[in-house]
């Protein structure tokens, strides 16, 4: 599936647009993490939650949970919050 | 820090008599000032009398920087604990000064626990030490929540090191994020005795200076005659905040602490600190957050006091900043302002940034929190400005390449 990279993780990724698969947010961040080594921790802390900042968008909606299933045609997208600023 | 070098002989000796000589002459060796802020790191090369600086940087644009330092025992290993407003912590590892970086494999992180359980996630890693001479590669890390790591293999694999991460006492001694500063608890001051890797000392914000004789298996509160806020328990270990520890490399029994209430001298085997900062001038107090050690004279420590009244300004007391040295132990405090603003200067030096490098005489070193690097190369006689509009200076390190 296509998956929509922040700038923030531009260093890892290089390009905006990329190809994972996975049938889960978990198996889509292990295959991004093995594609671009070091991405997963930036964004998924080591108690397998999404960091504070981030968030996760499946074909426009916003899902909060690293369960959540996927299918191959989804189109992921990884944003990092405004935050306030 | 690296040793400091002799300076080299100029006269070339005839060939018969180079090939004798053994081992061959050391090339004079260039000052390295590390500088980790807020918002990326930047290397300043020094020439070798400390009077030009190069600067190479900004490193890690953006990222929030809280520590940067050279490994000693290669010369060229580069460690960067980073992080940014909105990625997670992690390290950067460079064994070409700074030329080219990769990341760790895998970075301090806690243990993780059962689903259902509430772990604890590393917000960012603020301190890096690298071990003892006699184990190359090795590095330990002290993190926000207070955490222990070590690395074996110059910071690429992380592992959470000693009990006390998930220790229960020293998880109620540590407190929780509203006990900690205000940008988070620290594990700091990780300290390693040259004579014995066993040996270690730490120190958390909050919760006390702890000592292990057994390579980090186990640690124990070393805080008898430390001060806490008043009106609070000293028994508790939980409230004693130690800002910056440092041990006399000239004299591994003796430690310096500055700390939320005072600065205190440890002399072992003795476990009682002693108040030394009751002798800094009153208006001034004994208030701040970084402690310099001299590389060889364990009567002399440098601090670099701060406003700690009312609502805790950190701010210079009366905006007239100063280091203050002692010659004697702390017996009494001399003012080392000469170059410095005499007012209306309202910065103060984080505890991680202010340095010593190991040179004669010793040049010392400190970045504010408004972004400007000073150094001195005269034991604090006199100072200079080497850099201004950096981020807000979070660690100072000095090293010779």
């Amino acid at each position: 599936m296509k998956v929509l990279i922040p700038s923030p993780l531009l260093s890892y990724t290089k390009e905006r647009k990329v190809e994972a698969t996975g049938a889960t947010i978990t198996e889509l961040l292990a295959d991004l993490d093995r594609q671009y080594p070091g991405l997963r921790f930036r964004v998924i802390d080591e108690q397998d939650r999404m960091r504070p900042h981030m968030r996760f968008f499946v074909n426009g909606e916003q899902v909060f949970g690293m369960t959540h299933l996927l299918s191959p045609h989804d189109e992921v997208l990884i944003v990092q919050a405004l935050s306030g600023g | 820090m690296v040793r400091a070098t002799k300076k080299s002989v100029t006269r070339k000796p005839e060939p018969a008599a180079r090939a004798r000589r053994a081992p061959r002459r050391r090339p004079l060796r260039r000052a390295l000032v590390l500088v980790a802020t807020r918002k990326g790191a930047w290397l300043y090369h020094g020439d070798a009398t400390r009077r030009t600086w190069r600067v190479d940087g900004p490193h890690f644009l953006g990222h929030i920087v809280n520590h940067l330092v050279l490994d000693p025992r290669d010369g060229r290993t580069l460690l960067a604990a980073a992080k940014t407003g909105h990625l997670g912590p992690t390290i950067f590892r460079s064994t070409d000064l700074g030329r080219t970086w990769k990341e760790a494999a895998r970075p301090p992180a806690f243990a993780k626990v059962p689903d259902g359980g509430k772990g604890r996630v590393v917000d960012h890693t603020f301190w890096l030490t690298p071990c003892h001479a006699n184990e190359p590669n090795a590095w330990y890390a002290g993190t926000s929540p207070q955490g222990l790591f070590r690395s074996d293999d110059g910071g690429v694999t992380w592992e959470p090191f000693s009990v006390i991460n998930d220790d229960p006492q020293y998880r109620a001694w540590m407190g929780s994020v509203q006990d900690g500063t205000p940008d988070g608890p620290k594990l700091h001051s990780i300290i390693v005795d040259p004579r014995d890797p066993a040996h270690l000392y730490m120190a958390m914000s909050g919760g006390g200076v702890h000592e292990s004789v057994n390579g980090g298996r186990t640690f124990a509160p070393i805080v008898q005659g430390m001060e806490v806020v008043e009106g609070f328990d000293a028994g508790n270990i939980a409230f004693h905040d130690p800002h910056c520890v440092r041990l006399c490399p000239s004299n591994p029994d003796r430690l310096y602490q500055q700390n939320h209430c005072g600065i205190y001298r440890l002399d072992r085997p003795s476990k009682q600190w002693v108040r030394i900062g009751k002798s800094m001038p009153r208006r001034v107090g004994d208030i701040g957050f970084p402690i310099v050690v001299h590389p060889r004279d364990a009567d002399t420590v440098w601090v670099f006091p701060m406003d700690g009244t009312t609502v805790w300004p950190r701010t210079s007391p009366d905006g007239k900043p100063s280091v203050y040295v002692t010659r004697n132990g702390g017996k009494r405090w001399q003012r080392l302002d000469s170059g410095l603003p005499t007012s209306q200067a309202w910065w103060t030096v984080k505890r991680q940034a202010m340095t010593a490098d190991a040179q004669d005489p010793v040049g010392l070193y400190f970045g504010t929190t408004s972004g400007e690097l000073w150094m001195s190369r005269d034991e604090g006689k006199r100072w200079t400005c080497i850099a201004r509009h950096l981020p807000e200076i979070y660690a100072v390190e000095a090293a010779e390449v």
